[in-house]
């Protein structure tokens, strides 16, 4: 409460009808802000970091502007088809905390398609998508050019590792990824500065009611050790994207299975 | 852990089952509900022995928990055509593809989810997607004409049929 400031929206009149309603959308009943804005230290939200990004139990809500890491922006189309159904093929399908804002809102029929059109023209403004629009194929086709890593007689232990848990579901091939397999180099979990979100994935897998609909992924936490998985994200860091190598993994992943094991 | 029923259709019928919602899928199915078409491999989800379909997608049920089918459709090998005449089973058959027999259930399932995806598979796209179903019988070959020669009798049964 101490937070709270009193107040109806007030429209920006230098944006059309349809931004306004998106920002009235996404500020006042979405509340986007609740995750993907930081916090300072009595929990209120950093307005002038708004959308910056922050971790919400134990995963990273990504930077909703300019800041996402995403190899194709976000673009309105694009957020509108993860808004609306939980899935967009070039970034994936909705897990963890924002899975109850698509299941249980954006994504029931009492919401008309023109407010989740809204919430993606006012998105797609925030991040920028129309200036950085031109990357996006460029970025799709490298990411399919590379999908069949790992799948040749290489005597690389990390790239059978891959190859023997993962590639039978992310492999892609054509013009672009199938919303079913989620294409990994395309995915911010491996474009982000830390690996946070890779590690509950591949620990915690993602449920039938997470997810695309019905689409399941196994928990892995029993299946890999520390190493394991560490060996798997740096693999992935090093052959599907052209960024840093993350540090620490293996402490990360022991840090994120102990309180995986809590929480259950 | 909690020890709730679990809900969901298997092959077609809808089925409770009594198992803590953290049990593999693989033992529920296998155990409790006792249909053993599809085999226990590796246990760590490395070799697709176990691979059943959860939506039409190929999933390695010894790691997913049953907790994570609820409500899903799930089908196992006996499920896949009601008299095992499915293209992919027809073609196994001519083609002699199983020495010992122990991983064709999940080669089967498998590749049924390939075609799907990509109906007239390349060899990269066999070599990736068939990557996670070990056959220490080294029937890869094999499997590997099978596939085409099912997915070439579907593609001719989808212009004709």
């Amino acid at each position: 409460m101490l937070c709270f400031r009193r107040g109806r929206y007030r429209p920006n009149p230098a944006k059309d009808a349809q931004w306004n309603r998106g920002a009235y959308l996404a500020q006042a009943v979405s509340d986007c802000g609740g995750c993907h804005t930081p916090r300072n230290a009595i929990g209120g939200e950093k307005l002038r970091d708004a959308y910056s990004g922050t971790v919400v139990d134990n995963w990273i809500a990504p930077p909703l502007t300019e800041a996402n890491p995403s190899p194709v922006p976000w673009t309105q189309a694009e957020l509108f088809s993860y808004l609306r159904s939980g899935v967009d093929p070039l970034h994936g399908a909705v897990t963890a905390t924002m899975t109850s804002a698509i299941r249980g809102s954006l994504d029931l029929p009492i919401v008309p398609d023109s407010d989740v059109r809204a919430i993606a023209v006012y998105m797609s403004d925030v991040d920028h998508a129309g200036r950085r629009e031109s990357n996006a194929q460029a970025a799709t086709r490298q990411a399919l050019q590379n999908s069949s890593l790992g799948s040749g007689q290489e005597y690389d232990p990390d790239a059978n590792l891959y190859a023997s848990a993962c590639l039978s579901c992310h492999y892609n091939t054509g013009a672009v990824p199938l919303p079913a397999r989620p294409e990994l180099a395309l995915n911010s979990a491996l474009s982000l500065p830390e690996p946070t979100n890779f590690i509950q994935a591949v620990l915690g897998g993602v449920g039938s009611t997470d997810g695309a609909p019905g689409l399941v992924m196994p928990a892995y936490a029993s299946s890999f050790n520390n190493a394991e998985v560490a060996r798997l994200a740096a693999y992935l860091r090093r052959t599907r994207t052209t960024l840093p190598p993350w540090t620490d993994v293996e402490y990360k992943v022991s840090v994120a299975r102990r309180e995986l094991s809590a929480s259950h | 852990m909690t020890t709730d029923k679990t809900t969901f259709n298997l092959n077609g019928r809808s089925v409770s089952v009594q198992s803590p919602s953290d049990a593999p899928l693989l033992w529920v199915i296998r155990d409790e509900l006792g249909l053993t078409g599809t085999k226990f491999g590796c246990g760590i989800g490395m070799c697709g022995a176990c691979t059943v379909h959860v939506e039409g997608r190929a999933t390695r049920s010894c790691i997913t928990s049953v907790g994570a089918v609820a409500g899903a459709n799930v089908m196992t090998i006996e499920g896949l055509d009601p008299e095992g005449r499915h293209p992919l089973q027809i073609a196994w058959l001519e083609l002699q593809v199983p020495q010992c027999g122990y991983c064709q259930s999940g080669q089967i399932m498998q590749a049924a989810t390939l075609l799907k995806d990509y109906p007239n598979p390349t060899d990269q796209d066999i070599n990736a997607v068939m990557a996670g179903s070990l056959c220490r019988c080294m029937t890869y070959l094999r499997i590997r004409k099978a596939i085409k020669l099912a997915a070439g009798r579907m593609q001719e049964g989808a212009t004709h049929g």
